[in-house]
């Protein structure tokens, strides 16, 4: 207690904030890069040598492949590290401190339950060729047969590991049913609002892709997708809700025109979040669809993963599903890992080695099992309430581009109310950070200008949201009266001020390099 | 429900905030004759207490690889974890943020991201490292689809002694983008003639070091030949931690090196979710597939980091990318990144000449069995053994005496008919002299 008869006196404190030796301010403390604090010869890690046995001298097996040359590596001592790394966490942003409003990536709490449950040595401390995994194999099993009931699909491809990565699994999927129909055909049709991930995957395959371009409305219209339909498209990237924070209404109409040029339906899942238990995407006949689960289902996303992105397919596509594919007989489920003595199974092939993330699966079903078909309905509803309430707060400050109309699960503005205050919506956006908020995904969708995409999720309280539309209604205001300093150098609260991201791609320094011995100024 | 604050009071004063009578108002543009009407056919929510019960049945009904002498790799490996590792990667900071798009506030995680690069690209010997790919398989077809870029050719060339799901994966993707691969035999004893395939239409030889059988690569002649013919040399490594006993790839003449990074810091997890290395050399680094972050400064000429080159991906790129991927394995890079911070080079070094200490003792034990025969004269930490009779049945009944003795090929491929009676048995540092002599009393009396 060093403080005994010392309290602090708030009213000394002085409008001055002087520099520090150390750079440092209070909790806010400059890290170094490992290589610059740790050594060679230090470790964290003992390991005794295996009794009975000299390490030094055991006849190798390395023939002459010993490695001579140092690597370089630093290494730390468990305090240092420690420190280190914890440093490091307290400059990020985190979704557990604050609200995380970054439209299409649903940013909705992380149960912890759903870690401690990953955490079991029977699921995290299992080897994927080891036998005695019966109980991972049922699990993927029970989280299978919800995906498809809240999907509306007869089957899933479970293996791909991000929604890109199930992106690629539907749309090969796709291209191995037209080449089983002995057909080749070259393009895929992606509206302009779609994830890039979308356009990306279709060429990765070969196709060629043809942008469909929204109506005033934001959404797709069938009218204009037939124009673009003929015997050589393979399939349409449609994202439902799409990015515009709109349910696309002609839906069906555009999945009925598709299909009959014997075309097929790919579905973007990523705003799946908004929909469960409202509609099923089987119901209006989507023949693929990737589901994010680190989006939808809850899994952390760990600044930037790992994810995962089972793919429910239609009947027409299940056959093409990838290895391994589960199937469940009378002795119960197992998996079919290579593709010998099939009959109505013509896999594509293989996304990856093993089974998939079985790590995020344990989440995604702790998650599903503690809402319940019910719990997951409320989320929904609770997603598109907590977005629309956001809009309600906002709108008559910023511009919605589509109109005053119900949003889903999150609410587009542009920058059209921004025009004319000298702010742009990256200075709005780095404002918001010093108001303690991530901000919105920005500049996305591209059919938008200055595209401001707010998705509170499900997991925001009443008050939560208040506080939050209070703080951007104060920031709206301030940019109408011309404020422009608060934004144009903001943010001014965060560990780093605006990086040079210019200088960082013309002048890429991708790796720590030993600097230079400095040289002894002239003697 | 528990994870949902929003209580009845709320939602009627929101909706009426928002100025719509009920819920289903706001989801007026889903067609009503498609709307659900009732709730899936689906449980109802539960307590903590009731999911963990049932994940914990299940759970109980899987052996854990801890709990067992334990034998099994081939591509994913049992290492011990440094308990600061689970509690740092838990940390709200690291676990709950997302993909760095905001520099100024996710400082901790681009910081982290430089630092693994550079470890990646230490340990590899090569001189950029990516942010990580999914995982090893997947980094694989990855390097395929990059070679193929920078050479503008299109038939990879397979060493036959790549993980069979590894070949599957860049077969797959090659056939569906209209690429070509060829496929040498697969060679159990380690004997390969995969210079012969390599030809002036080859963009790249792909080689697992150690490989499937765990024989160790020298890799010189093949990068020499593969360059003679314009083509570049992808080295694939599934045991990262070998990288801290054998000569690196990058110093053998790789131009591509990419593995698996399971091995630091990751828990087994039945396969996934582990973490994909891929590093190359500078000059083609705009060819690179997936997140580059790089060091900058800030206004105030702080140094700092960001993501950067991106205009290579998919988000502003879009078809023209080089990649679709998007998320990858951020938080096992960290993962990754702490336990090999924790090492070091004096801890890393240990630890592999442990791994490869216990391997030798296994394979001197097994091969003194009577019918054993260990095929390997080079390997790290894991071997193959040839037995007298069919192997999936004795992997079968040495499990059920309670030893994990290895993998038989037979369980990634069904052919060809010389792989039948092999085991591939892996030994890291979590084995014991009581694992070793458990293992040894289980295939005497199987084999008997």
């Amino acid at each position: 207690m060093n403080q005994q008869g010392r309290p602090t006196k708030p009213i000394e404190t002085v409008a001055l904030t002087p520099s520090t030796f150390t750079g440092n301010r209070a909790l806010r403390i400059e890290e170094a890069l490992i290589f610059e604090i740790g050594r060679p010869e230090v470790t964290g890690v003992d390991l005794e040598e295996p009794e009975g046995f000299a390490l030094r001298e055991f006849a190798s097996s390395l023939g002459d492949l010993e490695r001579k040359a140092p690597i370089g590596l630093p290494g730390l001592a468990e305090p240092e590290a420690v420190r280190h790394y914890v440093r490091l966490s307290r400059m990020n942003y985190s979704i557990d401190a604050g609200l995380f409003p970054l439209g299409s990536c649903t940013m909705k709490h992380n149960p912890r339950l759903n870690e401690k449950m990953a955490r079991l040595p029977g699921f995290a401390d299992l080897h994927p060729l080891q036998l005695g995994s019966g109980g991972a194999i049922e699990l993927i099993a029970e989280l299978s047969h919800w995906l498809c009931e809240l999907t509306g699909m007869p089957a899933v491809a479970m293996s791909p590991k991000a929604g890109a990565h199930g992106e690629l699994c539907g749309m090969m999927a796709i291209k191995a049913a037209l080449l089983d129909r002995g057909e080749k055909r070259s393009v895929v049709l992606v509206p302009e609002s779609a994830h890039g991930t979308n356009p990306a995957t279709a060429a990765l395959l070969g196709f060629r892709v043809e942008a469909v371009p929204a109506r005033p409305d934001g959404t797709v219209d069938p009218e204009e997708v037939k124009k673009h339909l003929s015997s050589d498209v393979a399939a349409i990237m449609l994202t439902n809700p799409n990015t515009c924070g709109l349910f696309e209404r002609d839906v069906v109409a555009i999945v009925e025109a598709v299909h009959a040029v014997g075309a097929y339906v790919y579905a973007d899942g990523a705003n799946f979040n908004a929909i469960v238990g409202k509609v099923r995407p089987g119901d209006l006949g989507v023949d693929a669809m990737h589901i994010n689960l680190h989006k939808t289902f809850s899994t952390p996303h760990g600044g930037g993963g790992p994810g995962a992105g089972p793919v429910v397919l239609s009947k027409a596509l299940a056959p093409f599903a990838p290895l391994p594919f589960l199937v469940t007989d009378k002795e119960g489920p197992r998996f079919v890992s290579q593709a010998i003595n099939l009959t109505i199974h013509k896999p594509f092939g293989r996304m990856c080695a093993f089974y998939g993330q079985m790590g995020m699966f344990v989440r995604a079903y702790a998650y599903m099992l503690a809402h319940g078909a019910d719990g997951m309905r409320q989320a929904s509803e609770d997603a598109v309430l907590n977005a629309n309430y956001v809009r309600a707060g906002l709108k008559d400050l910023m511009s919605l581009p589509f109109g005053d109309r119900p949003c889903m699960h999150e609410v587009l503005f542009d920058d059209h109310w921004l025009e004319g205050t000298g702010v742009t919506t990256l200075d709005f956006a780095k404002a918001m950070i010093d108001e303690g908020y991530h901000p919105m995904t920005m500049y996305f969708p591209l059919v938008v200008h200055g595209a401001m995409l707010i998705e509170p999720t499900e997991s925001e309280s009443k008050a939560s949201l208040d506080l939050f539309v209070a703080a951007l209604r104060d920031l709206a205001m301030a940019a109408k009266r011309g404020e422009t300093a608060r934004f144009a150098a903001a943010p001014y609260y965060a560990p780093r001020r605006r990086l040079d991201e210019t200088r960082a791609a013309r002048q890429p320094v991708l790796r720590w390099v030993r600097p230079e011995p400095v040289k002894e100024a002239a003697e | 429900m528990r994870y949902l604050p929003l209580t009845p009071q709320d939602r009627s004063e929101m909706l009426a905030r928002v100025g719509v009578a009920g819920i289903d108002d706001l989801f007026a543009d889903i067609p009503a004759d498609r709307r659900l009407t009732k709730l899936p056919d689906l449980p109802l929510t539960k307590s903590e207490i009731a999911v963990e019960r049932e994940l914990g049945r299940l759970a109980a009904m899987n052996v854990p690889a801890g709990s067992v002498p334990f034998f099994v790799g081939c591509g994913a490996y049992k290492h011990h974890i440094p308990a600061s590792v689970d509690h740092l990667i838990q940390r709200s900071e690291f676990l709950t943020s997302y993909t760095p798009y905001q520099p100024e506030i996710a400082q901790g995680t681009l910081h982290h991201l430089f630092e693994f690069q550079t470890q990646v690209a230490m340990l590899t010997g090569m001189e950029v490292a990516n942010a990580s790919m999914y995982d090893g398989s997947t980094a694989t077809a990855e390097a395929v689809l990059m070679a193929h870029r920078v050479t503008k050719r299109k038939k990879a060339v397979l060493s036959g002694n790549l993980h069979p799901h590894y070949r599957e994966t860049v077969e797959t993707v090659s056939r569906l983008s209209d690429h070509l691969t060829v496929v040498q035999p697969r060679a159990p004893q380690g004997e390969s003639d995969i210079l012969a395939a390599i030809d002036n239409e080859t963009s790249c030889v792909v080689v697992q070091t150690p490989d499937f059988f765990g024989h160790l690569h020298d890799l010189r002649p093949i990068a020499e030949k593969a360059h003679a013919a314009g083509a570049l040399l992808v080295a694939v490594v599934t045991e990262a931690v070998s990288l801290g006993l054998v000569t690196s790839p990058g110093e053998l003449g790789a131009d591509i090196v990419v593995g698996e990074g399971q091995s630091f810091g990751n828990a087994l997890s039945f396969g996934g979710p582990y973490v994909g290395l891929f590093a190359t050399r500078q000059k083609y680094v705009r060819q690179m597939p997936g997140r580059l972050v790089g060091e900058t400064v800030d206004a105030e000429g702080k140094r700092g980091f960001v993501l950067t080159l991106s205009t290579r991906e998919q988000h502003i790129r879009r078809e023209k990318a080089t990649s679709n991927i998007c998320t990858n394995s951020g938080l096992c890079t960290l993962a990754f990144s702490i336990h090999l911070s924790l090492l070091g080079e004096a801890g890393l070094r240990r630890l592999a000449r442990v791994n490869h200490a216990n391997a030798v003792k296994l394979a001197t034990m097994l091969s003194d069995i009577k019918g054993v025969e260990v095929l390997n004269k080079t390997f790290f930490n894991e071997f193959t053994i040839r037995l007298p009779v069919e192997a999936s049945s004795v992997v079968e009944r040495l499990f059920h005496k309670g030893v994990h003795g290895g993998v038989s090929p037979r369980r990634l491929e069904w052919e060809p008919p010389e792989l039948h009676n092999l085991i591939i048995v892996a030994s890291t540092e979590v084995n014991t002299d009581e694992d070793r002599a458990a293992y040894v009393k289980a295939l005497k009396e199987v084999l008997a």
